[in-house]
């Protein structure tokens, strides 16, 4: 959950999430994400010239503090010195007044893009036909990738530039006292500023590489071990999956002490190429016969110098780690809508009283060519007001019919019609007014009650809440709570019992009352008699002139429906009313014979 | 929606250690001693080499204000360059070496604690914590042990080196380096706590934004059905925007202290230059001394303001050590039990047991019998206590009061892993490693001979799944895909319990996720599965009731015993 700022990249111990090749686009992935940073241009440049001006002032400190020592040194009078004991002092104080601003700008800049990607990212998904990512693990993945963006600007790039110009403005400066000299330290930045990081990156992919599949490896034995903990105890098996885990985390343990020895490679060349280049510096302009005082400024100017090139390598290693959640942040925002269409405002929208007639004409679903067909020549009329149940055993495609209503799939064959008009027509901001309800897996979020209830009808007063929360059956839990309708229910409702995370989604659907109500399994995970109770209440709701879809597995409590059809394979095997079907031999009658026993036997005992 | 401010999701690693170095971590990885020992070493030999560098470097460049070249003083340099950078090297390997060695115990005493508490004490929340730590958490100690660490060492022994040289050489900068040396980790410390509390406060917002956010990207399935998707934008924007006004205000102060501490660092080595430069002047310094002094003032500063730098960097880090030491190390582990070995096969008895928890009471004064060979059905609303009746057997559960015994040995001081053995457990939702689906069920019995695993999948009516599968049994599941669906994974553990071959089966609602279809075959699986041993079932659904020999009825953590017959004889 909370992720506090990604640590500095360390050598040899790469941060990347996975080998660092793996699916890039075309293009590099930070020109996607940099596009979106057009309209921050202006601050984004000022924070990297902010950043150059800080780094050179630190240099420039040094360089004159220098020359003003070993010009002091041969006694000149103590006015040639006043200029630079000003510059010594001024400089002392901009550099730290500069990366203030400087910082400050550049996360200004970044936190303004990182907002935009968030929203973007959103907006991508929400646009998305498709499912979003489901595991927890691909959606914390999403957090952490969308942070990276600001890392690559904040960490990478306007530190990276910073050297860059501050090696160019160094090399341009030595060229004036000595050319010598001044190829002497561009051959060291060279080194220090492209060769170290191009070796730093690749070291660091590779070394990504061999420890992403062993890092996931034992984070998989650690869910296993914690999340089967049980499983494991009993079944005696603990110590096995133990010593496994055990045995991973040396052998990680050993690749990662190996990978550092390569990895420290790079920051101790780095040592070497500063103090080499500085001794160079030196011996060609002493060659050359430069003054001695500027020997000294050479000197220091060159360690001063290498030191901000060797930046980089950091920049390097960090922008290895960042690659692929780049790549994956810019795959979504390339998927992006570029025109946000116009938002019809559902906040105040009225409760439909009417229900637009519905109609299944002929209609086939098949999910993948050669599949067997989900659904097939499904004829259903559900003029305003009616109400259906559609039953039969699992995989029958009762959930198709819910996901044709809503959109959430399109016929093959046949049409889906509401009001006349092909559910496809509907802007996909309208037709949750008109068909709606509990489908599968309702999710319900970490937040109140109240909000968690609102999202049905964001408009919905207090009465509206308690008459949903009764035909539910939630009331009673509301009210034995402290906090009541405020309620903080957890992560994905964990908070909740099955039971009443069900309940919660029931009112919830009852609340938003579209004109048509699909209830997908509405008391699934209650037992009968709860189940009995709760589908009555339910369908006592529903306003008159409001029509039901009910899907359903259980056969108990159909009795006042206007029909019920029977699903078995995709096609339609019986239909008619309850009093019908019980009395017709077929699938109805047997199943419902069955359950009734069972579920008589239970209620016998258990009341 | 707004999520209001109470977060309940924060774990313990919210508080963050403000020491720079955990003393626990010499006592609890004792392994990590001696590498730390020789990190320590290496600092002080850095530290020597810094002023032996800067020494030489003063040498070669007074020589070179003359327009001569101090062919020993670069030489001496290059040695010291030469010396320095195989040092780095070494601080870096032995640094990281540590963090390995931590990481690597550190996982070990968490996933242990996790074998030795049992998973009473892993259950909900705790787990998520333990898995996230014990995975990819401990990671972020790299950042800690070879960023921070060294940093910290060096942050000793540079500024003490460095003292001391001047001091040797001009005791007048000397002075005025030790009198501003201590302002760093003065105002660090002062404006530290500031950022540190304003940090605080971030990063509970950001973990809001961060559920948020993550909640929002869940839950879309159902704000598209509900119309409310593209609305929830602008609260995505909202919430985003808030966190980057609250993280500004945030930065202000905790860049301030960056600030003023590089102010103090580069503002010595003004005021040090300065006086020297005017001292030069009047010939009353040597020029070498000069440049000694002028090289090794910033080095004194950096040290701490690296080692400060990159503390925010290692907090996450630390954040994470502390976890591990708090989890691994809060509860006394219960010994190892050497006691005797229940027999299965004898009667289970029920005395007076109760069992609460913090808030609520799950089983009140509960006494039973347990004949062997009974297959006894245990009903009740959800909550009401009867998967604590299992867990009881399990001994996942030990009760607050009474005893349970197993043919008269109290299971409290049996040995559990002897008892365990002679249990089968069906779950409410059975956990699937991420090993073969073969390894899977051979769970209990790793050493079941293949004719053997072969029956059990037969008996759990598997064999469809496995033929549907790419490798058949040696397919790979878990993380990587091949999701069996919630029947398959009942009928998963069903073969487990096959394969077990106990003579106590304990069955928790082991159709309560499943449709008609796949309930009808796991209901045929669980009676062949009971035949001939005494089983506990808890039966959500009432096709479960069929074969039972007794019904018990928990309700708010009380047994009833239901002595009706099942009104509806079909089957």
């Amino acid at each position: 959950m909370s992720r506090p700022p990604r640590p500095a990249a360390t050598p040899g111990v790469a941060d990347a999430d996975g080998p660092a090749g793996a699916r890039r686009p075309d293009r590099g992935p930070e020109l996607t994400v940099l596009r979106l940073a057009r309209p921050y241009l202006r601050r984004l440049v000022g924070a990297g010239l902010l950043a150059t001006a800080t780094e050179f002032a630190g240099l420039a400190l040094m360089a004159t503090a220098t020359w003003l020592l070993m010009t002091a040194a041969g006694q000149p009078p103590l006015d040639r010195l006043t200029v630079a004991i000003v510059a010594v002092r001024a400089l002392a104080v901009s550099r730290g007044v500069l990366r203030y601003t400087e910082r400050l700008a550049g996360h200004d800049a970044v936190l303004r893009l990182v907002t935009d990607v968030r929203t973007r990212v959103f907006a991508t998904l929400a646009a998305r036909r498709g499912a979003p990512p489901r595991s927890g693990d691909a959606l914390s993945r999403l957090v952490s990738d969308v942070e990276a963006v600001q890392d690559l600007l904040l960490r990478v790039l306007v530190p990276g530039a910073a050297a860059g110009l501050v090696s160019v403005l160094a090399v341009g400066l030595a060229a004036l006292v000595a050319p010598a000299a001044a190829l002497a330290l561009a051959a060291g930045l060279l080194l220090a500023g492209v060769a170290l990081p191009a070796l730093a990156t690749t070291l660091t992919r590779r070394a990504a590489a061999e420890l992403a599949p062993l890092r996931g490896a034992l984070a998989a034995d650690a869910v296993d071990l914690t999340h089967g903990a049980a499983d494991l105890a009993a079944f005696g098996a603990t110590g096995a999956a133990l010593d496994t885990a055990g045995r991973r985390a040396r052998r990680l343990a050993r690749l990662e002490r190996r990978l550092a020895v390569r990895g420290f490679a790079v920051d101790a060349a780095g040592v070497l190429v500063a103090g080499l280049t500085a001794g160079a510096v030196v011996l060609v302009a002493l060659r050359a016969g430069v003054d001695g005082v500027l020997v000294g400024v050479l000197a220091v100017g060159t360690l001063a110098a290498v030191e901000i090139a060797l930046g980089l390598v950091g920049a390097a290693r960090q922008w290895t780690g960042l690659r692929t959640g780049l790549a994956r942040v810019a795959q979504l925002l390339t998927d992006a809508p570029d025109t946000a269409q116009p938002e019809t405002s559902a906040d105040a929208r009225p409760v439909p009283t009417v229900a637009p007639d519905v109609r299944f004409d002929g209609v086939g679903v098949r999910y993948r060519a050669g599949a067997p067909a989900a659904l097939a020549a499904f004829d259903l009329d559900l003029p305003a007001g009616r109400r259906v149940a559609v039953v039969g055993p699992s995989g029958a495609g009762k959930s198709t019919l819910a996901a044709l209503l809503t959109g959430a799939v399109r016929a093959d064959d046949g049409r889906v019609t509401l009001g006349g008009r092909e559910v496809s027509a509907y802007p996909p901001d309208e037709l949750p007014r008109l068909v709606g309800g509990l489908l599968a897996e309702a999710y319900v979020f970490h937040a109140t009650v109240r909000e968690n209830l609102l999202l049905g009808r964001p408009d919905a007063d207090e009465p509206a809440l308690y008459a949903a929360t009764d035909a539910a059956g939630l009331t009673e839990w509301v009210r034995a709570q402290p906090d009541g309708w405020d309620t903080v229910v957890g992560e994905e409702g964990g908070q909740l019992s099955g039971g009443q995370r069900q309940r919660l989604a029931l009112a919830r659907a009852l609340l938003a009352a579209p004109g048509v109500l699909v209830l997908d399994e509405p008391t699934e995970g209650l037992d009968p008699a709860a189940a009995d109770e709760v589908l009555a209440t339910t369908l006592a709701a529903v306003p008159a002139g409001h029509s039901v879809l009910l899907i359903s597995h259980r056969l108990s409590g159909l009795a006042a429906l206007d029909e019920i059809v029977v699903l078995a394979a995709g096609r339609i095997v019986q239909r008619g009313r309850h009093a019908e079907l019980v009395t017709t031999a077929g699938w109805y009658r047997e199943q419902w014979t069955l359950q009734q026993a069972a579920e008589h036997g239970y209620l016998a005992v258990s009341g | 929606m707004d999520i209001p401010g109470t977060d309940r999701r924060q774990g313990t690693g919210v508080l963050v250690n403000r020491r720079p170095f955990d003393p626990r971590l010499l006592r609890r990885v004792p392994a990590a001693r001696r590498d730390l020992a020789l990190l320590t070493l290496l600092g002080v030999l850095a530290a020597g080499l810094i002023v032996a560098q800067a020494t030489a470097l003063a040498a070669l460049l007074a020589a070179a204000f003359t327009g001569r070249l101090d062919r020993a003083a670069l030489a001496g340099f290059l040695v010291a360059v030469t010396a320095r950078s195989a040092l780095v090297w070494a601080q870096g390997v032995v640094s990281a070496r540590v963090a390995a060695t931590v990481k690597a115990t550190l996982r070990a005493d968490l996933l242990g604690a996790v074998a030795r508490h049992g998973p009473g004490w892993v259950a909900g929340q705790r787990a998520g914590q333990l898995a996230t730590l014990a995975g990819r958490g401990l990671d972020a100690l790299d950042a800690y042990f070879t960023g921070y660490l060294p940093q910290l060492v060096l942050s000793v022994t540079v500024p003490v080196a460095v003292l001391g040289r001047i001091l040797f050489a001009d005791w007048g900068s000397a002075v005025i380096i030790a009198l501003t040396l201590p302002l760093i980790p003065v105002f660090g410390a002062l404006l530290g706590w500031q950022a540190q509390a304003a940090t605080e406060r971030q990063w509970r917002r950001l973990s809001r934004l961060g559920g948020h956010f993550l909640d929002m990207v869940a839950g879309l399935p159902t704000l598209r059905a509900f119309g409310r998707a593209r609305a929830q934008t602008e609260a995505v924007r909202r919430m985003a925007d808030g966190h980057r006004v609250a993280t500004m205000k945030t930065l202000r102060i905790a860049f301030l202290s960056a600030l003023v501490l590089e102010l103090v660092a580069t503002l010595s080595v003004a005021l040090v230059a300065v006086p020297v430069g005017i001292r030069l002047l009047g010939g009353g310094l040597a020029l070498q001394t000069a440049l000694l002094v002028l090289l090794l003032t910033p080095e004194a500063y950096l040290p701490l303001r690296a080692a400060g730098s990159r503390f925010h960097a290692s907090i996450e880090g630390l954040t994470a050590l502390d976890e591990a030491f708090n989890l691994t190390g809060s509860a006394p582990a219960p010994a190892g039990r050497t006691g005797a070995v229940p027999d299965g096969t004898g009667e289970i008895r029920f005395e007076s047991v109760t069992v609460a928890y913090q808030r609520t009471v799950a089983l009140r004064d509960v006494s039973l019998t347990i004949r062997p060979g009974e297959r006894i059905a245990i009903i009740g609303p959800s909550g009401a206590g009867k998967s604590t009746l299992l867990g009881l057997l399990l001994g996942f559960v030990t009760p607050t009061a009474g005893r349970v015994t197993v043919g008269g040995i109290d299971l409290a001081e049996a040995d559990l892993d002897g008892w365990r053995r002679q249990l089968a457990w069906v779950p409410q939702r059975a956990h699937l490693f991420a090993v073969s689906l073969a390894d899977n069920i051979r769970l209990g019995s790793p050493d079941a001979a293949p004719e053997a695993l072969a029956a059990a999948v037969r008996d759990a009516a598997l064999d469809d799944v496995v033929t549907a599968l790419p490798d058949g049994l040696d397919t790979l599941l878990g993380e990587r895909g091949h999701g069996l669906s919630s029947g398959q994974r009942q009928r998963v553990a069903l073969a487990r319990a096959f394969l077990r071959d106990a003579p106590v089966v304990l069955l928790d609602e082991p159709t309560a996720r499943l449709d008609a279809a796949a309930e009808s075959a796991v209901l045929s699986a669980t009676d062949r599965l009971v035949a001939g041993r005494t089983a506990l079932l808890v039966a959500h659904r009432p096709a479960l009731l069929g074969n039972a020999d007794r019904i018990l009825r928990v309700d708010d953590g009380r047994v009833t015993e239901l002595t009706a017959q099942p009104a509806g004889e079909g089957r």
